[in-house]
């Protein structure tokens, strides 16, 4: 083998020139054009009609706190509910039992069909339809008690996101090697067990990055909720400008909060991909 | 039990307009090493995975140690068994796979100790320690803690073995288990699969290693167009078959 510093007659040798640092005209063009456009903006911002010290007051008050909290709580548990029956209604789906698997498909059509905000109205005023709700001889509530903004919000925002989610889960079920379900079969699992241990783990490996865009979009559904009265930071925000009138401003620090809450999301994911990926991942390195 | 551990009785299955197996009868007794062979599409695969119910029979039946496969008699009418019945009836038979299909997951103890932990419901240390054994039995005990894409395509097969034998299995099935193989790992497969039938377990090897065929089959059965054509001691059959066909099968495969 020829080392450093033979060559081949008629040939320079390579092996001593140092590589040469290509410059990227084309990239510090656009960089330059970007930078001058965003400094622009700045200054059309700084001279507008914006308080930005009310912003910064705003920003941290408790009312907009407890408003962020209860976007963060609203929108964790409702893609929890939103997990759990989209898992339960693609599971339904690819049952070969065809009761279950016309609910399935009903479920996803009435609740993908219809607007989100029209569902959170709807629940929210479902004491027009059941004034009292319950279970005959057990138990029995008032409707308008039972549906507080709470558990309207939950319900409407869940089971909207059980539809677009079990179609996720679909595609990651979809996406294991059917010699996985063979294998599970050949040592005696039944279908749940097969789904649960085998098939559903290998699944979150596809199924996550999706999963993280809907969580990301039920954080800023959870929005729609104010105008059922739900106390999120979007709800809050507005019902400070309406006392003070500084209507820019406080969307301002609502828009940060959610800047906020979604950048925090996004290396949680990586982290959960990184779990899922094992026994892949290792090897690709 | 006098009988034989596995009865099949005149299976016919079809898919579509093809008919896989035309009326297939074949007993296997208790300790047998039955290899079958044939071209593809002769129906050798679509017997066995019938006899793990991974495919449904479209008539005849087939008997595990007595016990009818996948449905029951009653009141002179056949009941299809439920999901977990059937489930309950494959925990007898072990089966390993042309493509591995290791839990891609999980790591090779994990695969084997995920059976008899989660189906049959035995104690983790217990299971976790026959594992660790049956893992130094394929040649494997440093590969424990390896995921299956680690683990070259010879021992993902031998933690498949592994896999299997870990539920205690009474009948070992083997679908081509050596056929999406590179020649030089085939051999460690055969090692296994030998010292498995030397230990006594009745196997349906699904084969085209002639080779291991007449050197550890007990009978050998060749088939063709979903039909049993002609059956046998190793060195009868692959030495002097009978049947034209199983003569020109066998030179076709010898030559190449």
């Amino acid at each position: 083998m020829s080392g450093k510093g033979t060559h081949v007659a008629g040939f320079p040798d390579l092996s001593d020139l140092p590589a040469a640092r290509r410059t990227h005209w084309g990239r510090w063009l656009a960089a330059g054009i970007i930078v001058f456009l965003i400094l622009l903006l700045a200054r059309a911002f700084a001279g507008g009609q914006i308080e930005w010290p009310y912003v910064a007051r705003f920003l941290t008050v408790p009312v907009i706190l407890d408003g962020i909290r209860n976007t963060v709580i609203m929108a964790v548990l409702a893609m929890a509910l939103g997990i759990a029956i989209g898992v339960a209604i693609a599971v339904m789906r690819l049952s070969p039992n065809p009761v279950l698997k016309s609910v399935a498909a009903g479920y996803t059509w009435l609740f993908r069909g219809t607007p989100l905000i029209l569902q959170l109205l709807l629940w929210f005023n479902l004491a027009l339809v059941f004034p009292v709700i319950g279970i005959p001889g057990l138990w029995s509530a008032r409707a308008v008690d039972v549906m507080t903004p709470f558990l309207s919000a939950l319900l409407g925002l869940g089971i909207n996101q059980g539809a677009y989610t079990s179609e996720v889960i679909r595609a990651g079920i979809l996406s294991v090697d059917s010699g996985q379900f063979e294998a599970a079969q050949s040592i005696g699992m039944g279908r749940l067990m097969t789904l649960w241990r085998i098939v559903l783990p290998q699944a979150m490996r596809v199924v996550l990055p999706p999963l993280g865009n809907e969580f990301i979009g039920m954080v800023k559904a959870t929005s729609l909720a104010s105008v059922i009265q739900y106390p999120e930071v979007l709800h809050n925000a507005e019902n400070i400008y309406y006392a003070n009138s500084r209507v820019i401003e406080l969307l301002i620090v609502a828009g940060l909060w959610y800047l906020l809450v979604v950048s925090v999301l996004t290396p949680l994911q990586m982290l959960l991909e990184r779990h899922f990926a094992r026994g892949i991942a290792k090897v690709r390195r | 039990m006098s009988g034989p551990l596995v009865a099949i009785r005149d299976v016919r299955k079809r898919f579509g307009s093809f008919e896989a197996l035309k009326g297939v009868s074949l007993d296997v007794p208790r300790g047998e090493v039955l290899c079958l062979i044939g071209a593809s599409g002769s129906g050798k695969t679509t017997l066995l995975r019938c006899v793990n119910q991974l495919t449904e029979v479209d008539a005849g039946g087939i008997w595990l140690d007595g016990e009818l496969l996948g449905s029951r008699i009653d009141g002179g009418r056949l009941h299809r068994l439920s999901e977990s019945q059937i489930a309950r009836q494959r925990r007898r038979t072990g089966m390993v796979f042309q493509r591995f299909n290791l839990f891609a997951h999980m790591t090779a103890l994990q695969n084997i100790v995920e059976g008899p932990v989660q189906v049959l419901r035995r104690p983790p240390g217990e299971a976790t320690a026959e594992a660790s054994e049956l893992l130094r039995r394929v040649g494997l005990a440093d590969k424990a803690a390896s995921y299956p894409a680690e683990l070259s395509g010879g021992q993902q097969q031998r933690v498949a073995i592994a896999r299997a034998l870990a539920m205690k299995p009474e009948l070992m099935l083997f679908d081509e288990p050596t056929s999406a193989l590179d020649p030089e790992l085939v051999g460690e497969v055969l090692a296994v699969m030998r010292e498995l039938a030397a230990s006594g377990m009745t196997m349906i090897v699904v084969t085209h290693e002639l080779g291991f065929a007449r050197e550890v089959a007990d009978r050998v059965v060749y088939m063709d167009g979903g039909t049993i054509v002609e059956q046998g001691a190793p060195a009868d059959i692959l030495a002097h078959p009978r049947e034209p066909r199983t003569q020109a099968f066998l030179s076709a495969v010898i030559r190449r």
